[in-house]
């Protein structure tokens, strides 16, 4: 890994799928930094969650290249670059808490010693010690979500990929595990590419925002996020905050304008912030 | 996902303590309780009445269940042993051959499926042939069996060996369908995963595709178990063993007009090593299968 290579890079990339013919991602260009905290931002059937899995070599691109860190997507994947997170927890049943986190670290050859010692670390991160020998149905939807992240973390890899990692939860948890998640984020030092369908949340999170049109999957705007770090509760009540959320919005009805110019004043992504 | 909000957590009491144990062994017994008063219920209206439809009632075609029980502590023959005696003999002969053919079915069944989940060719090829073995009597591919398995076994083997076979020839089907379902069952977003963490489809199968499939397979294991008791009984028919079940019941079917209540008797053992067996494996899998309460059969 070359230090001064982006933490993904992004060139030209465009994927159709064969099965109805549909282009889902039309020349995108995106480079993130190390360190940064990217969201991807679009209306449902915008191609966000095929471009981060573009990104994580789970499908392949039609056209163009995805370099991570340097390398091939591919070769990025089989060196355990980055960690993903879905909007279910997806834990094995099956596996303790303890067991959930340290399976990466199980196909990384760790010995059992060194897994521990990093299991007890990644609890105390998620701020789960104590739940070790429990199973996920043992465990909220919250708590299930933090080991998932945990496992995604275990192995340290420099990249984060989270696919609406708190899609599926309440609002009050999702505000009090979006704070977790940057504390995480700047313990870390881990770079994040996260895909949501909150402007709230992804003003919140990011230091940048890309902001994607449906149908064909374009990128229609990115938003500086210029909101000071560490970010806390206190930053949603920050005025510059509401500015964010303004230009991310404008951006999304612009993405939404190059399509359907007729229904431009649709209030589709207003309606489901409810701010 | 309805318990997002919750942030304690949510400790389900497993109820595998002795208590609930007791009280569903209780419950059973009282079903069968139940079951008895029943029977002779029916066969004292059905001899009062004089019930001829479905069939005539009376001590032959409906022996009291006493009767039938009672002829357990009787003699088999004149001066010889109780009757239960032999009929416990005979039922671990016969479950030697269905334990035998049940652990080489269930392993064969298992391999089957795990070889065809990795092949979408052979699973297509092979699957139709599978389900065709089943159609087969076994009754007809029995003396097959013994002709082509018998001479093949070392002395120890020698007689019961094919039976277990034959035996595993009934285990292995259900095991092989329910299980090639399971490996197909995990989510693929845990898939996804497991290639996000660079794992090879070897991996895969080991660490996520095998244990999802440990539900499936096991609810196929309690209904194989059973069914390899009745495949030993059906194969030591042919195979002209006098030692295990089927010999206690062509015996006795000889003796039926003079002396009903023994193939009742009988009946009863066979049916209990079904039970046996299914409830070994039940208690298998409460000790191997952790899964969530709303997943349990």
């Amino acid at each position: 890994m070359t230090t001064d290579a982006a933490a993904v890079s992004i060139t030209d990339l465009s994927k159709r799928f064969v099965r109805g013919d549909v282009l889902a991602l039309d020349r995108i260009d995106l480079d993130v930094q190390p360190g940064e905290f990217v969201s991807l931002i679009g209306p449902s059937g915008c191609g966000k969650s095929t471009l981060l899995r573009i990104i994580g070599d789970l499908i392949r691109p039609s056209e163009g290249a995805v370099l991570v860190n340097g390398k091939s997507a591919h070769q990025a994947r089989l060196d355990r670059d980055y960690g993903i997170v879905f909007q279910d927890a997806v834990l094995y049943d099956w596996r303790t808490v303890v067991k959930n986190i340290a399976l990466p670290l199980e196909l990384a050859g760790w010995d059992r010693k060194r897994r521990d010692t990093r299991v007890r670390e990644m609890l105390e991160l998620v701020e789960l010690t104590g739940f070790e020998k429990h199973h996920p149905w043992q465990l909220s939807g919250g708590m299930q979500q933090r080991v998932s992240i945990a496992r995604a973390l275990s192995f340290s890899p420099p990249l984060l990929l989270m696919d609406e990692p708190f899609g599926a939860l309440d609002e009050m948890t999702r505000e009090r595990m979006n704070n977790e998640l940057l504390r995480i984020w700047q313990e870390t030092l881990s770079t994040v590419v996260f895909v949501t369908h909150s402007i709230a949340e992804s003003v919140f999170l990011s230091t940048r925002v890309v902001v994607m049109s449906a149908r064909p999957g374009r990128i229609a705007g990115i938003a500086e996020i210029d909101l000071p770090q560490p970010r806390s509760p206190e930053t949603r009540e920050d005025a510059r905050f509401a500015d964010h959320i303004t230009q991310v919005r404008r951006l999304l009805r612009k993405g939404h304008a190059l399509d359907a110019p007729e229904e431009d004043e649709t209030p589709l992504y207003v309606a489901e912030e409810g701010l | 996902m309805s318990s997002a909000a919750v942030a304690r957590p949510i400790v389900e009491p497993r109820s595998v303590g002795l208590l609930p144990a007791l009280r569903n062994a209780g419950l059973s017994l009282l079903v069968l309780a139940v079951g008895c008063v029943l029977w002779e219920a029916y066969k004292w209206l059905g001899e009062r009445l004089e019930l001829t439809r479905p069939f005539p009632v009376n001590g032959r075609t409906m022996p009291h269940v006493y009767d039938m029980v009672g002829q357990l502590f009787e003699p088999s023959r004149r001066n010889g042993p109780l009757l239960i005696d032999v009929l416990l003999d005979a039922a671990a002969f016969t479950a030697k051959e269905a334990a035998a053919g049940f652990l080489l079915g269930a392993a064969v069944g298992f391999a089957i499926a795990v070889v065809l989940s990795e092949s979408k060719l052979l699973q297509r090829g092979f699957l139709p042939y599978i389900v065709a073995s089943q159609t087969i009597p076994i009754l007809a591919i029995a003396p097959m069996v013994v002709i082509w398995v018998s001479p093949k076994l070392p002395e120890s083997l020698a007689g019961w060996g094919a039976v277990a076979v034959i035996s595993a020839y009934l285990t292995f089907f259900p095991v092989t369908i329910n299980t090639l379902r399971g490996l197909q069952s995990a989510d693929p977003r845990a898939v996804e995963l497991m290639r996000s963490y660079a794992a090879n489809r070897w991996r895969i199968l080991w660490k996520l595709r095998i244990p999802a499939s440990f539900p499936f397979l096991f609810t196929a294991l309690k209904i194989a178990a059973p069914a390899a008791v009745v495949g030993a009984i059906i194969g030591e028919l042919p195979s002209s063993i006098q030692d295990g079940l089927a010999g206690a019941i062509l015996n006795f079917n000889q003796y039926y007009i003079t002396s009903p209540e023994s193939l009742w008797a009988t009946n009863i053992i066979a049916a209990a090593l079904g039970i046996l067996f299914f409830v070994v494996v039940a208690l298998a899998e409460r000790l191997l299968v952790r899964r969530a309460p709303e997943n349990v059969a």
